[in-house]
């Protein structure tokens, strides 16, 4: 498979990791964070880390859009969804998300019309299929995915589609890296960048990172020798003393964005004052809401909803998990009350989310939890 | 296994994951089923019962086919029923007889599909070599259904030579795989139209009877078990190996054999091949000296030409699939949790 396989070279995986190995020194303990939840996926599905010295440890980073997401949220969309004559779509990632009343697979088998659609462009589609339905969309993502909701957005109102609109959970990166970096627990000696939200926003955003606060970041692609290659970079960043952006994805990733992408972003889209994330709390312009000459493709103009605030289950330590603070494993139901059967907590649920990646891919009793 | 009698099932509902074949799936029979229906049986539970009735080894079997669309590129759900009866008859160590056929039609179903299917059965027994021998037929209002789904009972005759258990499985044995995995699954997910991409590929539906019977007289005895991995794929099945016989499965990722449509397919949509399902392919587990001659014998026979020893049985991690990369890595595989691509047998 091109473009895949050749990134997965077993002798080219093996020459990145002898390099790493020369390259980490054995008095210093390095912690890297992979910001992205694609990242953590593939370093448990590629079983990486049996791979790398023990003394550079991997931690996981915010950028799982499901697992950031406030439980009131998934609360919020569903309480739309159950009016009548309502078709709730979501990516498959969302499925299993729990809100305080189920997640969306536990409302369908109730019987309400939930569907997972593979784009948005797949939601409208749908409407204008089901012209006496209304369709909702239930929108997640950080850059990655806001564009291609936007396009929908403009195509709605270019068709003037009505029985559509979209639940804006979407989320910007750049503020939840820096309160990560603001969080006083935090130890983080340099980044492995998001690749995908990059071939978005580009690399000069993470600059002032930096810059100024002297951490390297290298910007990855997902395969494992382009993580190999990210952590070789940083580590010839740590031991030359410098903090520079690296481009590691050029092959996708032009170090100034995808112009028309974000032009479409901020057609249809603006920041929020606030939102709340999952772990980390409110965070200031961290959130992007439809703008006003959309309002009639917002779902949450367009409909009443309940936007109350819901604590997450006390016994999952998701926001701790969420900034690196604790392992996966760590979490006092991980593995036991918290599965991805029966998740308490998102990042149970995602394929992004690092416990789940933990949990299928890694956590050796996962084959006994049968019962 | 569940201890006997014990109800330890606690979902409230039904949902669509309990039927797709992977880990709710059996926590449903483990848990409600079982302990209900067959409290004092100890075995586990298999694709099919061995019964002995007045000295003779029998096999009986049943299952239903609810696919979603009727037609598929390589088959349809009439050829899907009388294969996937046959074979689950197969990979018990048996070889089917007869077949028992109901019918549950959705009211204004087009006379000409229905006809189809039943003209597709006829010819899947005829190359499977089994005679439908009854069948039963209920009719639903319209909007159920899905136009049709067919249940089936198989009964057959047990392969003298063999004897299929996962008690007899032991550290050192050799997992064998029939050919390319995930065609079936993949192709259904794309013949619903919903993806927009399209392929040249076609399910894997196919009787697996010749393959039994080669090997069976190949090495009879030195294969220990079998199963066809349909819902839930070859990582599903493996993982009820791993936990029925309490030892580990430890696959070469490299070897497993995967159509570079499928594996493509799979990494844009974020599925594993290893959860995809299959209709014409089967797992066995060899023991480690007759391996060789396994293998010969299905590479001789017509459609087996890619089997491949994808793995082995060890001691450790117990009751655990795990799969190592070719670059020294390793993950394990659980079974399917919930229900990536619903209603495709």
């Amino acid at each position: 498979m091109q473009f895949v396989d050749e990134f997965r070279r077993p002798e080219l995986i093996t020459r990145a990791t002898e390099e790493i190995r020369r390259l980490a020194d054995p008095a210093r303990h390095y912690r890297f964070m992979e910001v992205c939840g694609g990242h953590t996926h593939a370093i448990y599905r590629f079983g990486l880390k049996d791979l790398l010295p023990p003394n550079i440890e991997l931690v996981h980073g915010p950028g799982c859009p499901v697992c950031v997401l406030p439980m009131g949220r998934i609360d919020d969309g569903l309480s739309i969804a159950e009016q009548p004559g309502t078709i709730f779509t979501a990516f498959g990632d969302m499925m299993r998300v729990p809100g305080t009343k189920g997640s969306p697979l536990e409302y369908q088998s109730r019987g309400m019309d939930v569907r997972i659609v593979y784009s948005p462009a797949d939601a409208l589609k749908l409407a204008i299929k089901n012209p006496d339905r209304h369709v909702m969309f239930f929108a997640i993502g950080f850059e990655t995915t806001a564009p291609s909701t936007a396009l929908t957005l403009l195509r709605a109102r270019e068709s003037r589609v009505r029985n559509f609109s979209v639940f804006s959970n979407h989320v910007t990166i750049i503020p939840a890296i820096r309160a990560i970096l603001d969080s006083p627990d935090m130890r983080i000696d340099a980044f492995i960048g998001p690749g995908h939200v990059s071939t978005v926003i580009g690399c000069r955003p993470y600059e002032w990172i930096a810059r100024n606060e002297r951490k390297p970041i290298a910007v990855s692609g997902f395969e494992p020798l382009d993580i190999l290659q990210s952590i070789v970079m940083l580590l010839r960043q740590l031991n030359n003393g410098t903090a520079e952006v690296e481009n590691q994805y050029g092959r996708v990733v032009p170090w100034e964005g995808n112009r028309a992408a974000l032009k479409a972003i901020s057609q249809v889209f603006e920041l929020r004052p606030y939102f709340e994330w999952r772990g980390l709390g409110f965070i200031s312009q961290s959130a992007l809401r439809i703008r006003e000459e959309f309002a009639e493709w917002d779902a949450e103009r367009r409909f009443a909803v309940p936007g109350v605030r819901v604590t997450d289950p006390k016994a999952a330590q998701c926001g701790e998990v969420l900034k690196g603070v604790l392992r996966p494993e760590q979490c006092k139901v991980f593995g036991n009350e918290c599965t991805p059967e029966h998740p308490i907590g998102a990042l149970m649920v995602s394929a992004e989310g690092s416990c789940a990646a933990y949990f299928n891919y890694a956590h050796r009793k996962a084959a006994v939890s049968v019962q | 296994m569940t201890a006997p009698g014990k109800i330890r099932f606690r979902d409230a509902r039904v949902e669509m994951a309990h039927g797709a074949g992977g880990k709710a799936s059996r926590r449903l029979i483990d848990g409600l089923f079982a302990p209900i229906l067959f409290p004092s049986s100890t075995d586990p539970l298999g694709d099919a019962a061995h019964l002995s009735i007045d000295g003779a080894r029998i096999a009986i079997t049943t299952d239903s086919f609810v696919v979603r669309p009727l037609k598929f590129p390589g088959g349809s759900i009439g050829e899907l029923a009388v294969n996937g009866t046959v074979n689950d008859l197969a990979v018990s160590g048996a070889r089917a007889e007869a077949l028992v056929v109901s019918y549950v039609l959705e009211a204004g179903l087009a006379t000409e599909i229905l006809e189809a299917e039943i003209r597709a059965m006829s010819a899947a027994a005829a190359r499977a070599g089994v005679a439908i021998a009854g069948g039963d037929t209920k009719v639903v209002e319209h909007g159920k259904a899905d136009g049709m789904y067919i249940t089936t009972a198989g009964v057959g005759r047990a392969i003298p030579e063999l004897e299929i258990s996962p008690r007899r499985v032991q550290p050192g044995d050799q997992v064998i795989l029939s050919g390319p995995i995930g065609d079936h699954g993949i192709t259904i997910l794309l013949a619903r139209g919903e993806l927009d991409i399209d392929a040249d590929l076609r399910s894997d539906t196919r009787p697996v009877l010749p393959f039994v019977d080669a090997l069976a007289k190949a090495v009879g005895g030195g294969i220990k078990w079998m199963r066809d991995p349909t819902r839930g794929g070859v990582a599903t099945s493996l993982n009820e190996l791993a936990l029925d016989c309490g030892l580990g499965v430890v696959l070469a990722e490299e070897k497993i054999p995967v159509r570079d449509f499928v594996r493509g397919a799979c990494e844009l949509l974020g599925l594993d091949p290893l959860h995809i399902a299959n209709e014409g392919q089967f797992l066995a587990v060899v023991s480690a000296d007759r391996v060789d001659r396994a293998l010969e014998a299905l590479h001789a026979t017509p459609g087996g030409e890619c089997a491949a020893v994808i793995g082995e049985i060890a001691a450790e991690p117990a009751r655990t699939v795990v799969v190592s990369t070719a670059y020294g890595g390793a993950r394990v595989i659980d079974m399917l949790v919930g229900d990536p691509l619903p209603r495709i047998c």
